[in-house]
């Protein structure tokens, strides 16, 4: 065994550019694999943080019929139960009240459709991210009323500026339509384009006073992580049922499908360059046989058996594999830890980017699994790449490989 | 002792639909401790001949005895397994393995054979002495001349004590000094040892050395002459 071994890994290196080269296909194949997977769930973490921060949070309570047809008349009863069950919850890191309609904007120039989310502001700091994106203006500092946030897309619709003057018009909760002058006193910017043109934000203190009342219809909360949603949520559930109880997943579906086709995706990706790999091997292992078939058949003429030819085979493909798998595996380890640090800009297509809910700078990340995963791989594939050349070296006839005794 | 026996040994090659029989029933015995040569012209059949005394190719009919053997009825792995340790073989160009020093390819065989270290390590040194190669004991193939090559091979199809050497050609691709040595050695060897050579040769220097020369054509034992 241990002469065998021996006699493979010097058949590697008689080669030796043939041999470097397989090796760096396969470590450059892996490098790529681990990388496209390290992006891609880089990307789609990163559109699923900035959902949450910028609208959904973790997890939402609303009356039971709201989701129906948002009507505003689906408030939140007994709000104080709801405010004792959250403020006793340990995982929940900070909640807020929110009052929702549904209206129009108007400046001098254009209309628009937008959803008006009613905000205690300093509440709504500790949710969401919206007062650390904005690009222009202040968070609501002005004690003055009927001040607005609105998002950049929606100021260059409406052609509104700071301090320009808009008008909200909304039903109250008799179905009477209001209207109501608001300030721009803020503009935002968020990774997702479509929510900064068809959202604003207000205060509570304003928006109930036009609706003449002081009902809320949605606590947004966040909790100490995304690991301690699962529980908090079913917690909830149970304590709050008299409400609909929603965790992001619920709330926004295709950001948890998102991620389940994304690791589907990517096995897939990576099996793929797995099978282009493969054929990369064998190519060089079928040269190592061809080339030493007086070898290999003077091998068998002196009285090497099938089983120790086949492991010899096996052994140099094994040795290829497991030279570029792990320095793949290192390289990709090391590029990832690089950029999740300085995070890989593209703004080039930024644009594009943020209409999907994605900032410039992606930071990509991988979670051990795929390591594990891909190791598997490489065993599992280098054992399936090495049974070709290995069958072809069995085939081999002592007397037509030397020709001569 | 009667080492090697073919009964009416025939091999006939299929080209095209035209038979062609390479070897026609050849009757032969080989007694322990020969040095036997068979000659005749190429394409007479002495190589086929060979390969099939040395179980790397079946016959058509007729049948090879060794050491009482009948290796036409052994398995494939059987016949790997016949052939590591009963026949040495030293082939026309050497065939040594390019990757192992000459001490390594001589212990590889025993290797196969399942010989612990030590015993490989003892007779490996021993054989390459006596071949008069205990200064090139790690020197690769590469780093050898064409005689020394040949001489590490002889020392390996001795390695696993076989009962008998096929040696195709040994000498064609060897100078005069090299041949010269490596006859003398094998011949010492077999007066002294009582190992049994059996050549397939055109030199006219190994049929000089052979104690009995068997001349075949088209297939055919036409001369078997003992000195």
């Amino acid at each position: 065994m241990k002469t065998i071994i021996k006699i493979a890994w010097r058949n590697i290196w008689r080669t030796p550019m043939r041999s470097f080269l397989v090796i760096g296909s396969i470590v450059m194949g892996i490098w790529a694999g681990i990388f496209v997977i390290a992006f891609s769930y880089g990307l789609n973490k990163q559109r699923t943080l900035s959902s949450i921060k910028n609208s959904i949070s973790h997890i939402q309570i609303h009356h039971p019929e709201y989701e129906k047809d948002y009507d505003s008349k689906y408030f939140l009863e007994n709000p104080d139960l709801i405010k004792t069950e959250l403020e006793t919850n340990e995982n929940i890191k900070a909640f807020a009240f929110r009052s929702l309609l549904n209206g129009m904007i108007s400046s001098p120039v254009k209309s628009n459709g937008v959803r008006i989310i009613g905000i205690n502001k300093n509440r709504e700091k500790e949710v969401t991210g919206i007062h650390s994106g904005l690009v222009e203006g202040n968070y609501f500092e002005s004690k003055r009323k009927n001040q607005i946030l609105i998002g950049e897309a929606l100021s260059k619709k409406l052609k509104v500026k700071l301090r320009s003057k808009i008008v909200l018009t909304f039903q109250d909760t008799d179905n009477n339509i209001v209207a109501g002058a608001f300030r721009v006193c803020g503009i935002f910017k968020t990774q997702y384009t479509k929510y900064d043109e068809g959202t604003v934000f207000i205060q509570n203190s304003d928006l109930q006073r036009l609706i003449k009342s002081k009902e809320f219809h949605q606590v947004a909360l966040l909790c100490n992580s995304l690991d301690d949603v699962d529980s908090t949520y079913h917690n909830l559930k149970t304590n709050l049922n008299d409400y609909e109880v929603k965790d992001w997943k619920t709330i926004s579906p295709e950001l948890a499908y998102a991620d389940e086709i994304m690791e589907t995706w990517l096995f897939l990706i990576m099996i793929i360059i797995m099978l282009a790999l493969i054929f990369g091997i064998i190519n060089t292992m079928l040269m190592a046989v061809f080339e030493r078939r007086r070898e290999l058949g003077m091998l068998m003429a002196i009285g090497m058996n099938k089983s120790k030819v086949f492991f010899l085979i096996l052994t140099e493909t094994f040795f290829l594999s497991l030279i570029g798998a792990p320095m793949g595996m290192f390289l990709g380890a090391l590029t990832i830890k690089l950029t999740s640090e300085t995070g890989i800009n593209l703004a080039i297509v930024g644009e594009g980017l943020q209409s999907v809910g994605l900032g410039n700078v992606i930071y990509p990340v991988i979670e051990t699994k795929f390591y594990i995963f891909i190791g598997v791989m490489v065993f599992i594939f280098t054992l399936i790449a090495a049974i070709y050349p290995s069958r072809k070296a069995l085939k081999l006839k002592p007397t037509e490989a030397i020709r001569t005794i | 002792m009667e080492i090697i026996k073919t009964t009416h040994l025939t091999k006939v090659y299929s080209n095209n639909g035209l038979e062609v029989k390479a070897v026609n029933h050849i009757d032969l015995s080989i007694e322990e401790g020969e040095f036997t040569a068979i000659v005749g012209p190429s394409g007479s059949g002495k190589t086929t001949l060979l390969n099939m005394i040395g179980g790397l190719d079946d016959s058509t009919e007729g049948t090879v005895k060794i050491a009482g053997t009948n290796i036409n009825s052994l398995s494939e792995n059987e016949l790997i397994d016949f052939r590591l340790k009963n026949i040495g073989f030293v082939f026309q160009a050497y065939n040594l393995i390019p990757v192992l020093t000459a001490k390594e390819n001589v212990e590889f065989i025993m290797l196969l054979q399942g010989l612990s270290e030590k015993e490989r390590k003892q007779r490996s040194e021993e054989l390459l002495n006596h071949v008069g190669l205990t200064d090139k004991l790690d020197s690769r193939p590469n780093q050898l001349s064409g005689g020394e090559q040949q001489r590490v091979a002889v020392a390996r199809a001795l390695a696993s004590k076989p009962s008998f050497i096929l040696a195709d050609e040994p000498t064609a691709n060897l100078d005069s000094h090299s041949t010269s040595t490596l006859l003398d050695m094998m011949a010492e060897m077999n007066e002294k040892e009582k190992v049994t050579f059996l050549f397939s040769t055109h030199d006219q220097r190994v049929i000089d050395k052979a104690r009995r020369v068997i001349t075949i054509e088209d297939g055919k034992i036409i001369k078997d002459e003992r000195r």
